[in-house]
């Protein structure tokens, strides 16, 4: 008794010093960033973009490390199990949330397995279609769709992709059963639109701004609450008469579960830096999106981000009936 | 005379000393990444894109494009020297350039190689240049149901990669076939084959396979006896072709150009195919098909040429859609993305001295690697003489290196090791490893094209026929199944006659 007190009172001391030594001296090493796709797709362009802005003020270099595969887990699997000293963060999307319904026997638990450091940026997708494609306008197209239900067909980047889950969404607001077509990924899905191999698809702004400015594809709405600067003749999907199909792709960074808050803390006040970087506004606006306001990027409204988006996509999830595994 | 002013602002562009730099810093890089075994152009380009972060925009991308094709260059040293092919494409270099160089032929397999990557690299910079936009147009023509009919051209004329057993050459298309279906099925979401392990739900990695089945298995072999270990230290032979060498792979690399230049352009994985097709249509073509998987000059001087024109008409999806056509290709827009230029169709117009200072830099890149790899050619020629109780031990540590680096995943080095075992097997029963890899590479796309074009066509098969380029391709497979049947035809047709005198 006398001696698990001993070390219980030892261990505690311990970990006082070490955190009262991390404090002062964190980060004192690089930092590896670690984004759960392939390098050179959007959500790794986004880690890049980020990590180099907080770096610089860190002062240590956050070096980043694709593991892709398995929709995003298996990155995020390894974070989870990584060591808890903020030295190995993660960079995901709403793939957070959505995993935790479409994989059955995930290793990690995803509201359990970590602790957040702040939202980054919420990507809207547009609804957009082959550019000889006949209605001009988002009401049109809802009736055109309705009455050639069985002749049109939509693309989208695979199971629980984003473009997965916008187009759910979009046969629910139409309440019309469209043929879905999956590709491997948005970039072979994008490449048969322009080709008017496939009609419809929903994909992110980053992939479909340029296409759109240069009249190769047909926009219809933003699935974003407001309009974007980018475009602003696209009407919002609510001005167009489907409210409730907002969706964004929301990136957060997580670092594994027992982080020290101080780790936490600090990272997240060099998110909040890096977001407000006129650099990264600028390149984002490129991009078809802008980071998250300081008051996002935050641990407590990551967190609460995850738990509600965990709760809104389980039911769509669930009634569709598709799983990853 | 609007396309010499666009290629006077492009080479312009390029030819600053900074870019040439670049170019220069980019193609050395490329090489020596190419010539370690494993590490490819992808794992390279990932590991620098930072660094790309701090150049100008136009010289980050002659930089990483100019790693690109000096990987390609570099891979088909390895794939000739050691067996050793780093991408699909070289697999096919491998097959006669190795053979090559254990008759004392390296220098030579290695000279043609380079002289017919850097000739199709010359012709297919042209057509990049003159012809993207009107490519581009063909390129989106290719929908489902005709990536499936080219996919099948491509497994058919796989058979006659083999030389020796038509019957093993089939059986190791299927088991090529079965590896690729392991993996998420993508219109499902179920996982087949993965044993519960999720780091293959992605399927196997391409580079596990490839340096598992040619390298650790080649490695195996050499391992097992004192009398093959000499072969290659002992005889270099000529280091340059002969004038009959060089006779002998003029044509061959006219064709592997025109093969690869339009295969690159589809977006669609159609570059993969280039290399094998090339090989195929040499060995049908030739007067001594019997010398192809010995040691045949058309067999190095097609593939090569063919693939290099592949790797630069993939640029033509990037420049002129903004869509990239290989891993490498999509590397090549994060760097844009992160340098603040979003590709799509407007590049060229938007950016044209980035657009046209690329394409231009292809061509610079191109003849530094010639320059910088003829005198090399010697140097690695001598590498042969390293003694195998050094040279193996280091080859199976970048081996393990570059497998993990594409993925992080430590799963891709057991792939390595079962596959080097499987190989092993292989080698022993005299099964080839080429079409078993080119069933790896086809069959996934294959089965997700028929899938497709059978879901847009609502299970209507005919989708098939009543496409015109689609129906087109189907005719000639059923053109090289007849031709591949023939020689055996014409054996029993000179039995009748000979049994009727």
């Amino acid at each position: 008794m006398a001696l698990s007190l001993k070390i219980a009172a030892l261990a505690a001391a311990a970990a006082f010093a070490a955190s009262t030594a991390f404090a002062e001296g964190y980060p004192d090493r690089s930092i590896t960033m670690v984004v759960p796709f392939s390098a050179g797709g959007p959500t790794d362009t986004v880690g890049r973009l980020i990590a180099e802005k907080m770096s610089a003020d860190l002062g240590q270099q956050i070096i980043v490390e694709n593991v892709g595969g398995a929709g995003g887990t298996l990155g995020a699997g390894q974070v989870a199990a990584a060591e808890a000293d903020g030295y190995t963060i993660l960079l995901h999307h709403i793939g957070m949330a959505t995993s935790a319904t479409l994989y059955r026997s995930l290793a990690y638990k995803p509201l359990e397995a970590f602790e957040y450091v702040g939202l980054v940026t919420e990507v809207p997708m547009t609804l957009v279609a082959r550019k000889d494609f006949e209605p001009t306008d988002m009401a049109s197209m809802v009736a055109y769709v309705k009455e050639n239900a069985d002749t049109i067909t939509m693309a989208n980047a695979g199971i629980g992709a984003a473009s997965h889950l916008c187009g759910m969404l979009f046969m629910q607001a139409v309440e019309a059963p469209i043929v879905t077509v999956p590709y491997k990924g948005t970039g072979p899905a994008m490449t048969e639109l322009l080709g008017g191999q496939i009609d419809i698809m929903c994909d992110q702004s980053t992939n479909t701004a340029e296409q759109i400015k240069g009249g190769t594809i047909k926009a219809y709405a933003v699935t974003s609450p407001a309009r974007l600067d980018i475009f602003p003749d696209l009407p919002t999907v609510a001005e167009a008469g489907l409210p409730g199909m907002e969706v964004s792709i929301w990136h957060g960074i997580y670092t594994p579960k027992g982080t020290p808050a101080e780790a936490n803390d600090r990272l997240s006040a060099a998110l909040q830096k890096a977001l407000a970087d006129p650099e990264i506004v600028a390149k984002f606006a490129e991009l078809g999106t802008a980071p998250s306001a300081a008051a996002d990027a935050t641990p407590a409204a990551l967190k609460a981000k995850l738990e509600a988006e965990i709760a809104r996509w389980k039911p769509v999830i669930e009634t569709a009936g598709v799983y990853a595994d | 005379m609007d396309l010499l002013s666009n290629l006077g602002l492009g080479f312009a562009t390029a030819a600053s000393p900074e870019n040439l730099l670049f170019c220069l810093i980019g193609v050395i890089l490329g090489t020596l990444i190419g010539v370690l075994p494993g590490i490819g152009a992808t794992a390279t380009i990932a590991m620098l894109l930072p660094i790309t972060f701090q150049l100008e925009p136009v010289s980050s991308l002659i930089m990483l494009a100019g790693i690109y094709y000096g990987a390609q260059y570099g891979g088909s040293t390895t794939a000739i020297l050691i067996n050793m092919p780093g991408e699909s494409s070289s697999a096919v270099t491998a097959i006669d350039g190795y053979q090559m160089a254990r008759k004392g032929k390296a220098g030579t397999a290695l000279a043609v190689a380079a002289l017919g990557s850097f000739f199709a690299g010359t012709v297919a910079t042209l057509l990049v240049a003159i012809f993207a936009p009107p490519l581009t147009v063909i390129a989106l023509k290719f929908g489902a149901a005709e990536y499936f009919s080219l996919m099948l051209l491509g497994l058919v004329s796989a058979i006659a990669l083999a030389h020796g057993s038509i019957l093993k050459a089939l059986a190791m298309v299927v088991l090529g076939l079965l590896l690729g279906v392991v993996g998420t099925d993508i219109y499902t979401g179920t996982q087949r084959f993965t044993f519960g392990i999720t780091a293959y739900a992605d399927g196997l990695s391409f580079v596990a396979l490839a340096v598992g089945v040619f390298g650790i298995a080649e490695i195996l072999r050499n391992l097992e006896g004192e009398q093959d270990r000499t072969v290659l230290g002992t005889k270099l032979g000529a280091l340059w072709p002969s004038r009959a060498d060089l006779k002998a792979m003029i044509a061959p690399m006219l064709r592997g150009t025109a093969l690869g230049s339009a295969l690159g352009i589809l977006p669609g994985g159609g570059a993969v195919l280039a290399a094998f097709a090339s090989y195929t249509v040499e060995k049908r073509l030739s007067k001594t098909p019997e010398a192809f998987g010995k040691g045949a000059i058309a067999g190095v001087a097609g593939p090569e040429s063919a693939n290099n024109a592949g790797a630069q008409t993939s640029f033509i999806p990037l420049l002129t859609l903004g869509i990239p056509a290989n891993p490498v290709m999509a590397l090549m827009v994060g760097a844009m993305i992160i340098q603040g230029i979003v590709p799509g169709p407007n590049v060229a117009t938007d950016q044209p001295a980035l657009f046209w200072g690329i394409i231009a830099s292809m061509w610079i890149g191109n003849l530094m690697l010639i320059v910088l790899n003829l005198p090399l050619i010697g140097l690695w020629v001598k590498l042969l003489k390293v003694p195998y109780h050094v040279l193996f031990p280091i080859i199976m540590a970048f081996c393990s290196i570059g497998v993990y680096s594409v993925n992080s995943n430590v799963y891709d080095l057991y792939a390595v090791a079962a596959f080097g075992l499987l190989g092993y097997v292989l080698l022993k029963l005299r099964c080839e490893p080429a079409p078993l890899l080119l069933g790896f590479v086809l069959g996934p796309l294959l089965e997700e094209n028929l899938r497709r074009a059978m879901i847009l066509g609502r299970g209507d098969p005919s989708v098939f026929l009543t496409r015109p380029i689609s129906a087109g391709l189907l005719v000639l497979t059923l053109l090289v199944l007849v031709v591949v049947l023939l020689p055996s035809v014409n054996k029993k047709r000179a039995e009748v006659f000979s049994e009727s005198d």
